[in-house]
């Protein structure tokens, strides 16, 4: 691909307001070495196209903004080289089994919906030290390895976009909620089990997976929510059997006694949060 | 934005077959899904028509008579070959979707290796077994009758 | 009403019933070329003991053989429930994935719950009654 110096970027808009339907439009712009998708876009909007809508933000891919389906297969539009695709043809259409809000811009809302749903946070019974906290839990390295991977979601919404159950389904929840759901059951600190397996146990629950594994291989961070979804079914298998194992919600580690701050330091401002 | 209308971009049942850049996984979701939909028709019409032997040898024999012929033949064929995958690739399914050929959580660095590359050579096997059994079957029902 | 967190299990422990005693169902019925258990087909090993012609595995010496244990009358009705729900609830599935109107996935559920169930009765039914009549009927062999 040394040779390119021109790409064409074929985009699927939609202007709600004008439009009966999406439609293909073709725009041409010249190449160099290095440029993203979203770069190409920003060209696209520049020279040739100033209504032409998209979500973006950090161009580095870690806001998750800018999902979409580019040449048949969900991407971050920054992530994604156009030298890598292997064509200078490109092909653009928002991300799937969502409704489109106005050309490249999806509605993920319902997916946000599933999330909040199965909340998203750790629940612990001490509300007061949840709120106000005091100190550190307790948490060995061994024990934030087992949901480190997952907490790495940025909610791009490229899993949700892959996965066929999704594309047919609006009920199931979907790899992203589903896969938040263990990373929370799976954090010592949290003892929220019970109130998330209210919603896992039935049809928004994880049974409507059959693994055919597209979210993880379209997760821009590794995050791997197919195995977070076959982790959290064995849990939930487990917990029939009532054979899970309940750790407790991790506690809090004591503050030293008698610790006397050196002289000469100043106190640190009282958080404005 | 709420008052603007959304326009509705859910593949469907398509998306059972699209969607996304195909991996081995999702033909053999597919694949699973029709199998197991072949064996069950097969399977209601079979439980009807064994249940002659409840009758009398002659009932029996009246069914079987019935189900003979080079069609019949055939589509018990396709029954086995559809078990010999449905059955194998359910041991996989089984194992992977109780977590036990996942992997375990990692610190994810690029290029990740992800639960679906840490099963693969589990589904490669899975297939090989699936080739061996319906050669089996092959030789069994077709040359040596 | 049973949840999916139940049902999806008994689904997995079906299926690995179904995988045991289907596989010996075709061993019986397909594989007898190549793979030769005696007791799955008694009729036929006794005639080829005896130098005698081969019985397929469907003829009626080999069926009425298998019929009269009681072992093997447990087996297809263990078979027989495994696989009825395993398929159907699978069925059930499939059909609630694709999405139609709420009032048709509960009508899907409630035909495929009474054909199973029908289905089993009859089919436990038929195994019990085959029992009798392969005791009262002649060997043969």
């Amino acid at each position: 691909m040394s040779e390119m110096t021109k790409v064409t970027y074929r985009i699927r808009r939609f202007d709600p307001t004008k439009d009966a339907s999406p439609h293909f439009e073709t725009y041409t712009i010249p190449y160099t070495p290095g440029l993203t998708v979203l770069d190409g876009l920003w060209r696209v909007k520049e020279l040739l196209a100033p209504d032409l809508s998209w979500r973006s933000s950090c161009r580095m891919g870690v806001c998750g903004s800018c999902g979409m389906l580019v040449n048949g297969m969900a991407r971050l539009a920054c992530n994604t080289q156009i030298s890598e695709l292997g064509t200078d043809q490109l092909v653009l259409a928002p991300l799937p089994n969502f409704d489109i809000i106005r050309d490249l811009v999806p509605d993920l809302m319902p997916m946000i919906a599933a999330h909040q749903d199965l909340h998203p946070y750790l629940v612990r019974e001490d509300v007061a030290e949840r709120e106000s906290p005091t100190g550190e839990f307790f948490q060995s390295p061994h024990e934030l390895e087992q949901y480190l991977q997952f907490s790495y979601c940025i909610k791009c919404a490229c899993c949700m976009a892959a996965c066929p159950t999704v594309a047919s389904d609006p009920v199931y929840a979907g790899p992203m909620p589903l896969g938040q759901a263990h990373r929370y059951n799976s954090d010592t600190r949290d003892g929220g089990f019970a109130l998330r397996r209210e919603v896992l146990a039935d049809e928004r629950g994880p049974w409507r997976c059959h693994f055919a594994g597209e979210c993880s291989r379209v997760c821009p961070k590794g995050v791997d929510p197919a195995k977070a979804i076959q982790l959290l079914k064995r849990q939930l298998v487990l917990d029939i059997f009532h054979l899970r194992q309940q750790k407790c919600p991790a506690e809090l580690a004591p503050k030293p006694k008698d610790i006397n701050r050196r002289d000469g330091i100043p106190e640190a401002p009282k958080p404005s949060v | 934005m709420n008052d603007v209308k959304h326009r509705p971009n859910r593949l469907g049942i398509w998306g059972w077959v699209g969607g996304g850049r195909w991996g081995m996984e999702r033909y053999l979701y597919a694949l699973h899904r029709v199998t197991g939909l072949g064996i069950l028709s097969y399977f209601l019409l079979h439980i009807i028509v064994t249940s002659s032997r409840a009758f009398s040898p002659q009932a029996w024999d009246r069914a079987m008579g019935m189900v003979t012929g080079p069609l019949f033949k055939l589509g018990e064929y396709l029954v086995f070959v559809a078990f010999a995958f449905h059955a194998v690739n359910g041991i996989r399914l089984a194992l992977v979707e109780l977590g036990f050929a996942v992997g375990e959580p990692i610190e994810p660095v690029y290029p990740y290796r992800t639960s679906v590359d840490v099963q693969r050579p589990l589904a490669l096997g899975a297939l090989a077994l699936a080739l061996v059994l319906v050669a089996l079957g092959t030789v069994s029902m077709w040359i040596i009758d | 009403m049973m949840r999916d967190q139940k049902l999806w299990t008994w689904h997995i422990i079906a299926g690995a019933v179904i995988l045991v005693f289907l596989g010996l169902h075709m061993l019986t019925m397909h594989m007898e070329g190549v793979i030769k258990i005696g007791s799955l087909n008694p009729a036929s090993a006794r005639s080829e003991a005896r130098g005698g012609e081969e019985i397929h595995p469907t003829s009626w010496p080999n069926v009425r053989a298998r019929g009269v244990r009681t072992l093997y009358m447990a087996s297809y009705i263990l078979l027989l429930g495994a696989a009825l729900f395993h398929g159907l609830y699978g069925l059930n599935n499939i059909i609630r994935e694709a999405n139609p109107a709420k009032w048709v996935q509960k009508a899907v559920t409630v035909v495929l719950l009474l054909v199973g169930v029908g289905l089993f009765v009859f089919g436990t039914w038929a195994a019990i009654a085959a029992r009798a009549v392969a005791r009262a009927a002649v060997p043969g062999l």
